[in-house]
């Protein structure tokens, strides 16, 4: 009970500071929207032109991809904001209260959570008008899995952040994993453009799969084994997020 | 309230062990005001992050606040504040919602919180300041608010790093006249840390001197300057061709050190250096001595710290 409290704490006052100084968060928004509106029509040719694509039309394609990269990367980067927390002994300062220290990584993680289903409702909303034409529970659950797959990364961001305590550090990590993650992931183009080896090469990534089972909702195949695998890999990712990050931040002097 | 014993801390770097704290014994009692004085990197701050449970010690016990540091980790941190060296205070954060906030995950509830913070933000001077962001405030203000922050939860032992450190000297005297209240008005217990010999000596009851990880001396500030033979005694002649004559008259004082000459200044250490002036100066009158001017000057920390380091604090550049 102590620690739900506690955790809301944390993530009350995290909101605050992301409501106060808005900026990232806008924009965080307008990078997939610039996405939408720049690369989306440069796609539709693509699609139109290959017919080894998955069905669907392009938006139901593309969008489910956008939304993947914006809880990959959106959340990926939310460690910065820790370290600058940590300079200025705000992170020692709450470790040295009675509260339960999983509340600390749980209230920002929270947070992030929430800054990302608004802006992936925000992003889907806008794609309509584009021409995206997908079930409304589709892209509810949808949406509901990249929120777990930020959860997952945003953990895994503040607990290398605690580790690292360095942006210069920090930076290069996150570019390291996060770039080859989304390449090899098909969020752009889908996968079956590539060729054998590379295919090979991106089932290893469980970004891939659950980028297909986005897709896959999106087209409104809720039952599908690609839906399932998308699920079953957020779900991995997050435990190991969680795992993770609740040690970095149980440890000592971390 | 302390109670340490052999405590100790050690870490693993690339270039090998690094013992930061060997085996401190520590005793402070409820309402002390004690100091830890040392140069940086003598292991203050380690054995502060031990006590307040940041950090495990490799070695030896300690209770603090009635609880033990190993078994009992929450209840420690239940009894103290900590006010870290660097500031608590998030830049872009509202003063006021970062204290209520501290206190909501002390436990306390909403209203209670939002209470406690107003009372602190009046007796620590900082009305008015509820709604400006923390990187807005001024030195001094900024670490009153560290000190509301540490103290939001009504701790019945404090732990203060560098308090004053970076304030100028007016910030300086109004917070200690803060911390001087803590124990007045509470009855708080503070442990705080300096490399400031002034504050230690104008603010605690008890110094422990601390160097290459263990305590090198103890006792209030006035034993330990006591500790130093005595006090200076420092001559200024008229003519310096009359030295010679006032060294050996100075050297055939009670209990006097060696004596020192520089030029026309002889200086010679005393016990009480106010009682020997009288006679001393009518010794130096008969002998036809003109003095320019007379010095006593009571030993200082930095004396203290001198004698029992063979190092002075200021060669860290830190002025006393």
């Amino acid at each position: 009970m102590n620690l739900l409290r506690e955790t809301w704490v944390v993530f009350v006052r995290a909101l605050r500071l992301s409501l106060r100084n808005p900026v990232w968060v806008v924009i965080g928004l307008i990078q997939p929207l610039l996405y939408l509106a720049l690369f989306g029509p440069l796609l539709k040719r693509v699609v139109e032109a290959a017919p080894s694509l998955p069905p669907g039309d392009a938006w139901k394609i593309f969008v489910p991809g956008l939304l993947v990269q914006l809880g990959v990367f959106g959340t990926s980067f939310v460690g910065f904001g820790l370290i600058a927390e940590y300079r200025a002994g705000v992170i020692e300062r709450m470790r040295v209260t009675t509260a339960h220290r999983v509340a600390l990584l749980g209230g920002r993680m929270l947070r992030d959570v929430l800054v990302l289903l608004v802006q992936a409702v925000l992003l889907t909303a806008v794609a309509i008008p584009f021409g995206l034409r997908t079930s409304v529970s589709g892209a509810l659950l949808g949406v509901a899995t990249v929120g777990l797959l930020g959860a997952a990364f945003s953990a895994l961001s503040y607990a290398a952040a605690l580790r690292l305590k360095s942006e210069d550090a920090l930076a290069p990590l996150l570019n390291g994993i996060a770039i080859p993650l989304l390449l090899l992931s098909g969020i752009l183009l889908p996968m079956t453009l590539a060729p054998t080896w590379l295919q090979r090469l991106s089932d290893l990534n469980p970004v891939k799969h659950i980028v297909d089972g986005l897709r896959a909702l999106f087209r409104g195949d809720v039952a599908s084994t690609a839906t399932m695998w998308g699920l079953v890999d957020t779900i991995g990712l997050l435990v190991i997020g969680l795992y993770v990050g609740t040690r970095t931040f149980r440890r000592e002097s971390a | 309230m302390i109670t340490a014993r052999a405590l100790s801390r050690t870490f693993q770097t690339r270039t090998g062990t690094v013992e930061a704290v060997r085996g401190i014994e520590l005793d402070v009692a409820a309402g002390e005001i004690v100091g830890f004085l040392g140069p940086n990197g003598a292991g203050k701050t380690t054995t502060l992050r031990m006590l307040t449970t940041l950090l495990v010690p490799t070695a030896g016990e300690a209770t603090v606040a009635g609880c033990d540091l190993r078994r009992d980790p929450v209840g420690v941190r239940r009894q103290i504040g900590y006010v870290a060296q660097g500031g608590a205070a998030y830049a872009e954060a509202l003063a006021g919602e970062e204290l209520v906030d501290q206190a909501r995950l002390y436990g306390l509830p909403a209203a209670r919180a939002a209470e406690q913070a107003r009372i602190l933000f009046t007796q620590l001077d900082l009305d008015g300041l509820w709604k400006r962001t923390c990187k807005s405030l001024s030195g001094g203000q900024r670490r009153r608010l560290d000190i509301a922050l540490g103290l939001v939860h009504s701790p019945a032992l404090v732990f203060l790093d560098e308090p004053s450190t970076g304030l100028d000297p007016q910030s300086r005297a109004n917070l200690w006249n803060h911390i001087r209240r803590l124990r007045e008005d509470l009855g708080t217990t503070v442990f705080l840390t300096t490399h400031y010999l002034d504050e230690a000596d104008a603010l605690c009851d008890r110094v422990l001197v601390i160097d290459h990880g263990t305590i090198v001396a103890a006792g209030s500030p006035e034993e330990l300057k006591r500790s130093i033979n005595g006090d200076a005694v420092l001559l200024t002649l008229a003519d310096r061709a009359h030295a010679e004559d006032a060294r050996r008259i100075v050297a055939a004082l009670e209990d006097a050190g060696s004596p020192a000459t520089d030029g026309n200044q002889v200086q010679v250490r005393v016990p009480h250096g106010a009682s020997v002036l009288p006679g001393l100066l009518r010794d130096l009158d008969a002998h036809g001595i003109g003095l320019a001017a007379v010095e006593v000057r009571r030993p200082t920390l930095d004396d203290v710290f001198l004698s029992v380091t063979g190092r002075s604090l200021r060669d860290d550049s830190l002025v006393a």
